[in-house]
């Protein structure tokens, strides 16, 4: 079974984001002056091949623990698992 | 003294920048450069290692993450474990950072901006621990200054509290940001680091990394020689391995 997952990885709270601070002050010039706390994050997708949705989030969350976040100044969150059922385009046009 | 060149096997990465700097470097502080590719697992029986500048794979994911990886990095990382002298100029101490080799982590500087310019640091521990060896296996003694360039456009260093605490306490802060004449003050802190830190210590203080770049500092007909007394240790350190 094929599952898509995404994880979401985020600057540790706490910790300066100076991409989300200039994002902020560029706010107010295109008329918002109410928003605050701007924080930029990364969202990653994966398609993975395991044989159950539970194997499909423990193998996503030992590579995001090892790899797709530094446990020093991020943290990450499994934002979606979902199976996949539909074939790709290249699998249709193979069959 | 002995005669004796050490080996230094510098470390290519794909997008690498400074290897060439870094290898003209240790010949002219009197080592014998090896050139090492990442992809390789030998280090060419090197005596040190040098991780030089650049933006390895991109800086993709962050900085250092990928090269992490490569199969040179094992030898390395079994080589520091061993005792073995690593130096990780720039993108090199964001590499040593994502391998666990090197407390702490490089992040976007303070002001977004790429700062890229000749700046002071000041010696805060020359060999690392709070006991200053006199040997020549020191960079310097406490309070000395030092003219290197930086360019980087990540390059805050950051650890947690905790860690900070523990790396003040065990001499590990290897130098610090501050004004020509050693002012250490955050008008200093060229991107915002914590405490000013440009560059730490292993706890074995067998591998450095710092974010200035000493490899463009040691030729006197181009400059300020400020990064000569950090090649200097990695030598030294080199020799000291080496049965004469």
């Amino acid at each position: 079974m094929t599952f898509h997952v995404v994880v979401g990885v985020r600057l540790k709270e706490g910790l300066l984001d100076p991409q989300g601070k200039a994002v902020e002050s560029a706010l107010p010039s295109l008329g918002w002056n109410n928003v605050s706390h701007v924080r930029v994050g990364k969202e990653i997708e994966l398609e993975v091949d395991a044989p159950d949705e539970a194997a499909a989030r423990a193998q996503v969350t030992e590579m995001a623990e090892r790899f797709l976040s530094n446990p020093v100044i991020e943290t990450f969150e499994i934002l979606q698992v979902s199976q996949l059922v539909a074939l790709h385009p290249s699998d249709e046009k193979a069959t | 003294m002995s005669e004796h060149r050490p080996r230094v096997g510098v470390v290519t990465f794909p997008g690498s920048l400074d290897d060439r700097d870094a290898l003209r470097a240790v010949a002219l502080m009197g080592g014998d450069p090896v050139p090492v590719w990442h992809a390789d697992r030998s280090l060419g029986e090197a005596d040190a290692v040098i991780l030089p500048g650049g933006f390895s794979y991109g800086d993709y994911l962050r900085t250092g993450a990928i090269a992490r990886f490569a199969p040179a990095m094992e030898s390395v990382a079994a080589f520091a474990t061993a005792g073995g002298p690593v130096l990780g100029i720039c993108n090199g101490f964001q590499i040593l950072c994502e391998a666990g080799l090197l407390p702490g982590a490089l992040v976007r500087n303070r002001g977004l901006a790429f700062v890229c310019r000749w700046i002071t640091v000041r010696v805060e521990h020359g060999s690392p621990g709070s006991a200053e060896s006199s040997d020549n296996l020191t960079i310097g003694r406490e309070g000395e200054l030092l003219s290197v360039p930086i360019k980087h456009g990540e390059g805050r260093f950051v650890a947690s509290a905790e860690e900070l605490r523990r790396l003040e306490a065990a001499g590990q802060v290897a130098f610090r940001y501050c004004s020509p004449v050693g002012l250490v003050s955050d008008d200093f802190n060229p991107n915002g680091s914590a405490a000013n830190i440009a560059g730490v210590w292993n706890e074995k203080g067998n591998v450095l990394g710092l974010m200035p770049h000493p490899e463009h500092a040691v030729d006197p007909d181009l400059g300020p020689t400020g990064g000569q007394p950090i090649l200097q240790w990695l030598l030294s350190a080199a020799r000291a391995r080496v049965p004469a």
